[in-house]
C-alpha cells in the first residue's frame, strides 16, 4: 500500500514539476508577492501632505505649524493665503489636510481663551482620514501641554501616559506581514489541489486511476501528500522572509507555529481536493477555489478585524480555517503565545481539515462521469 | 460582400461565446455570482471602523472621582468596557484577548487629582492590530479630552486649552469605511471578470487546439479577438451597472460625479483588463498558468496596491512606482473621486488617460503576440 502511495505521490509530482513555466510560478511569484505586498500593505500613514492657510502670520501661529512640519508623518507642500485656493488643492489630491489658523488666533491665545484652528480633511478613504485626525489631535495636545507650561499655566488634573504592547512602535507591517504568510500559503496550496484531480478528469486519466488497484484512500493521501509538501515548503520560505528580511518578530515556539501550520494545510488540501472532486473540468475547478479564496480572504481579519464585522457575518468566519491559522499565525508571532492559548484554534481547523478530506474521498467514488 | 461575411462571422463567434459562458456554471458564478458577494461583503460585511471596542478599566481603589472618570467611557459608542480592579486580571484579560485595551487608574488617582501635577492614567492597547491599535488610543484620548473640558463646566472655570481644534472632513463627513470600500470594489470586480475570466477561457481555447482550428477558417485574427472581447465586455459593463446600482440604492453611497463619466473611465479600465487577460492567456497558452498569472498580476495587485484598502502615498517609493504599471490604481482613483467629490477633472483627465495609453499599448501587444502565430 505504501509503494502504491508513493508511486502515486512521485506521479503527481512529475506531472506537476515537469513544466518550467509551472515550476517558475510556484516558487518565483509568491516570493515577489511577499516582497512587494510586504511592503506595500500598510495602515501607517508617513506622508501626509498639507497645506497652512494662516490668517494670524505670528510667531504663535508659525510654532504652531512648526509642530505638524517636525512631525515625521507629515509633510508641507506650501502655504495659501486665500480660502479659495482650499477646495482646488483637496479635490485634486494635492493635499490631504488643510490647517487654517483664523486670525483671532494669536489674540486669543494670548488672552487664555480657546483659539480656533480649522482642520479640514479629504474624507475620500476614510480610514486614512480618522488617521489624520487622530494624528493632528497628538500634535495639537502636545503644543497644548507645551504652551500651558511655557505661560505658567496649570496642567490637566489627568494625563495620559499611552503604551501599546507586542508592537511598541504600532508598526501595521507586524501585524499585516504574518497575516501574508496565511494568504500565500492557501493561495498555493489550494491552486495545486484544486487542480489536481480536474486535471484528470478533463484529460480522462482520473478514470485509469479508479480502475487501477489503488483505493479511493490511497488516491485521496496521493493527491493530498504533494499539495502537502509545497504548502509546508511555501510556508517554510515565506516564513523565513518574513523574520530574516522583515524583521517580524517571531516570539514563540517554531513547533507551535508549525502545529498550526500542519493543521491548517491539512484544511486547505481537504478545500481545495473536494472542490477539486466536484469538478468536471481545470476552469470549474480554478473557479471555484477562486469562489472559495475570495470570501476566505475577506473574512479572515486579514486587513479587516472580523470584531468590526456585524454577528451574523462573524459566525459565517467559524467554517473559514483561514480565520483560524490568522490568529495562530499573529499569535506566535508577536505575542509568542504557547500552544495550550491556540487549542481553540487548532481544533477547527483539524475538523475542517477531516471534514472535507472524508467528503472529498466520497465524491471520488460517487461523481464519476 | 466581404464586409456582410465578417459582420456574419463576428456574430457568429460571439454568439458561440455567449453560448459557452451561459452553460458553464463556473464562468456564470464568476460574473454574477461573485459581485454580488464582494458588495455584500464589503459593504455589510467588512469595516475599518472599530466600534465597541472591549477594554477593561482598572480602578484600583473606587470613588467618586473614578466613577466620574470611568463613566466617561460608558457613554460612549466606541467602548464596550468591563471594570476590573487589580492589574493581573486585566493582563490576562487582554493576553486571552478578551479586550484590545486597558485602562488603568492607581490608588492614588483621587489624591493625585487634586495635586498640581495631576493624575496619571495608564493606557494600554493591544498592538497586534496596529491599526485598530491607534484608533483605540485615539478615542481615549477623545474621551479624555471630554472629560476634562465637563470637568472644567461643572467647576464653573474655563479649560485652560490653548488651541482648540474643529475637524472638517470633506466628501465623507461620518467617515463611513462603506463609502470608500464599496467605489474601489467595482474596479476589482472589473479586473475579474475582464482579466481572469477571459484569461482562463482564451487559454483554454489554446490548451485544447480550437484556437488554431478557428485560425484556419477564413475568421481573421481580428475578428477572433473581437469575437472574444466583445461578449466579456458586455459582461462587464453589466456587472458594474449592477455594482453601481447596488452602491447606490442598497448601500447609500453618494454618487456626486457624472454617471456618463463613471461609464467612459470604467469602459476604458474593462479595455484595458481585457487586453491583460488576452495577453496573459496567449503567453502561457494553460489553464494552470493562466490562473496564477492572472491571479498574481492582476487580481492581487488590484486588491493591494491600488490604493483600494493601502494608501498609496505611504508605500515606499519603489513600491509606489510599481503601482504606476497596475491599471485598477487609476480607476480606484476616479471612482473614489466620483463617487465622493464629483467630477473633478484635475484628478479625472490624467487617470484617464493613463488607463487609454495603457489600453493601446496592451492591445498592440495582444496583436503582435497573435499574428506571429500565423507565421
Amino acid at each position: 500500500m505504501l509503494y502504491r502511495i508513493i508511486a502515486l505521490v512521485a506521479k503527481e509530482f512529475l506531472a506537476l514539476l515537469k513544466d518550467k513555466k509551472i515550476r517558475f510560478v510556484l516558487i518565483g511569484p509568491p516570493l515577489i508577492q511577499l516582497l512587494v505586498f510586504g511592503y506595500a500593505a500598510t495602515f501607517d500613514l508617513n506622508n501626509v501632505r498639507f497645506a497652512v492657510y494662516d490668517e494670524a502670520n505670528s510667531s504663535a501661529s508659525r510654532e504652531f505649524v512648526a509642530h505638524f512640519e517636525s512631525s515625521p508623518n507629515f509633510h508641507k507642500v506650501g502655504d495659501i493665503s486665500h480660502s479659495r485656493e482650499i477646495q482646488p488643492l483637496i479635490d485634486a489630491k494635492d493635499v490631504l489636510l488643510v490647517i487654517h489658523i483664523s486670525p483671532q488666533f494669536t489674540r486669543k491665545l494670548s488672552l487664555g481663551e480657546p483659539a480656533p484652528v480649522q482642520v479640514i480633511v479629504d474624507g475620500r478613504n476614510s480610514n486614512t482620514a480618522s488617521l489624520v485626525l487622530n494624528y493632528t489631535s497628538t500634535i495639537v495636545t502636545n503644543f497644548n501641554v507645551q504652551w500651558a507650561q511655557q505661560t505658567g499655566g496649570t496642567s490637566p488634573p489627568v494625563y495620559l501616559q499611552s503604551r501599546a504592547w507586542f508592537n511598541d512602535n504600532l508598526q501595521s507591517r507586524w501585524f499585516l506581514v504574518p497575516g501574508i504568510v496565511g494568504l500565500l500559503t492557501l493561495l498555493v496550496t489550494m491552486l495545486v489541489t484544486a487542480m489536481s484531480v480536474a486535471r484528470e478528469r478533463e484529460q480522462g486519466t482520473f478514470d485509469q486511476l479508479l480502475v487501477t488497484p489503488l483505493r479511493p484512500t490511497e488516491i485521496l493521501i496521493g493527491k493530498a501528500i504533494p499539495g502537502f509538501i509545497i504548502g509546508l515548503f511555501e510556508a517554510t520560505v515565506i516564513i523565513l522572509v518574513a523574520v530574516y528580511w522583515f524583521d517580524i518578530p517571531l516570539r514563540g515556539g517554531l513547533l507551535t507555529l508549525y502545529s498550526g501550520v500542519f493543521l491548517f494545510l491539512l484544511s486547505a488540501i481537504g478545500v481545495g481536493l473536494m472542490i477539486s472532486s466536484l469538478a468536471v473540468t481545470q476552469q470549474q475547478a480554478l473557479l471555484g477555489a477562486f469562489l472559495f479564496l475570495v470570501p476566505a480572504i475577506i473574512l479572515s481579519g486579514f486587513a479587516t478585524p472580523i470584531e468590526n464585522m456585524p454577528n451574523a457575518v462573524q459566525t459565517l468566519t467559524l467554517i473559514n480555517p483561514l480565520r483560524y491559522f490568522m490568529v495562530v499565525l499573529r499569535g506566535v508571532f508577536l505575542e509568542g503565545m504557547p500552544f495550550e492559548l491556540l487549542i481553540p484554534q487548532l481544533w477547527p481547523m483539524a475538523l475542517i481539515g477531516v471534514t472535507c478530506l472524508a467528503l472529498a474521498g466520497w465524491l471520488f467514488r460517487k461523481r464519476m462521469y | 460582400m466581404k464586409r456582410g461575411g465578417s459582420n456574419m462571422r463576428l456574430r457568429a463567434l460571439v454568439r458561440k461565446e455567449f453560448l459557452q459562458i451561459l452553460r458553464d456554471p463556473s464562468s456564470i458564478a464568476i460574473a454574477f455570482v461573485m459581485p454580488v458577494v464582494l458588495l455584500l461583503l464589503f459593504g455589510y460585511g467588512v469595516s475599518l471602523d472599530a466600534k465597541h471596542v472591549p477594554i477593561a478599566l482598572v480602578i484600583e481603589q473606587p470613588s467618586a472621582d473614578t466613577a466620574a472618570f470611568s463613566s466617561a467611557f460608558y457613554s460612549t459608542d466606541y467602548f464596550s468596557p468591563v471594570t476590573l480592579y487589580n492589574m493581573p486580571s486585566a493582563e490576562a484579560a487582554m493576553l486571552a484577548g478578551e479586550v484590545d485595551g486597558i485602562v488603568h487608574l492607581r490608588a492614588d488617582f483621587g489624591r493625585d487629582l487634586r495635586h498640581s501635577e495631576g493624575a496619571p492614567v495608564q493606557v494600554i492597547v493591544n498592538g497586534v492590530n496596529a491599526n485598530t491599535g491607534r484608533l483605540v488610543l485615539g478615542y481615549v484620548n477623545g474621551v479624555w479630552s471630554r472629560w476634562l473640558q465637563q470637568q472644567a463646566e461643572e467647576d464653573g472655570r474655563s479649560l485652560n486649552v490653548p488651541v482648540q481644534v474643529e475637524q472638517r472632513v470633506w466628501f465623507n463627513s461620518e467617515l463611513r469605511s462603506r463609502n470608500f470600500l464599496v467605489p474601489g470594489l467595482i474596479a476589482i470586480i472589473m479586473t475579474l471578470i475582464g482579466a481572469l475570466l477571459t484569461a482562463l477561457v482564451v487559454a483554454r481555447e489554446w490548451e485544447r487546439g480550437t484556437f488554431e482550428a478557428l485560425m484556419v477558417t477564413p475568421v481573421s485574427i481580428v475578428e477572433l479577438m473581437l469575437g472574444k472581447m466583445i461578449p466579456y465586455f458586455v459582461l462587464g459593463t453589466g456587472s458594474m451597472l449592477l455594482s453601481v446600482a447596488m452602491a447606490v440604492w442598497l448601500f447609500d453611497v453618494p454618487l456626486r460625479g457624472s454617471f456618463w463619466v463613471l461609464c467612459i473611465a470604467s469602459s476604458l479600465f474593462l479595455l484595458v483588463a481585457l487586453g491583460m487577460g488576452m495577453l496573459i492567456s496567449t503567453v502561457t497558452k494553460n489553464q494552470f498558468l493562466a490562473a496564477q498569472v492572472a491571479i498574481i498580476v492582476t487580481f492581487l495587485p488590484a486588491f493591494l496596491l491600488s490604493g483600494f484598502i493601502f494608501e498609496i502615498e505611504s508605500m515606499p517609493a519603489v513600491v509606489q512606482i510599481i503601482t504606476h504599471i497596475i491599471p485598477a490604481r487609476y480607476l480606484v482613483a476616479i471612482l473614489q473621486t466620483l463617487f465622493l467629490a464629483g467630477d473633478v477633472w484635475s484628478v479625472i483627465l490624467p487617470n484617464a488617460l493613463a488607463l487609454l495609453l495603457m489600453a493601446i499599448i496592451l492591445f498592440a501587444l495582444v496583436w503582435r503576440k497573435s499574428y506571429k502565430r500565423l507565421e
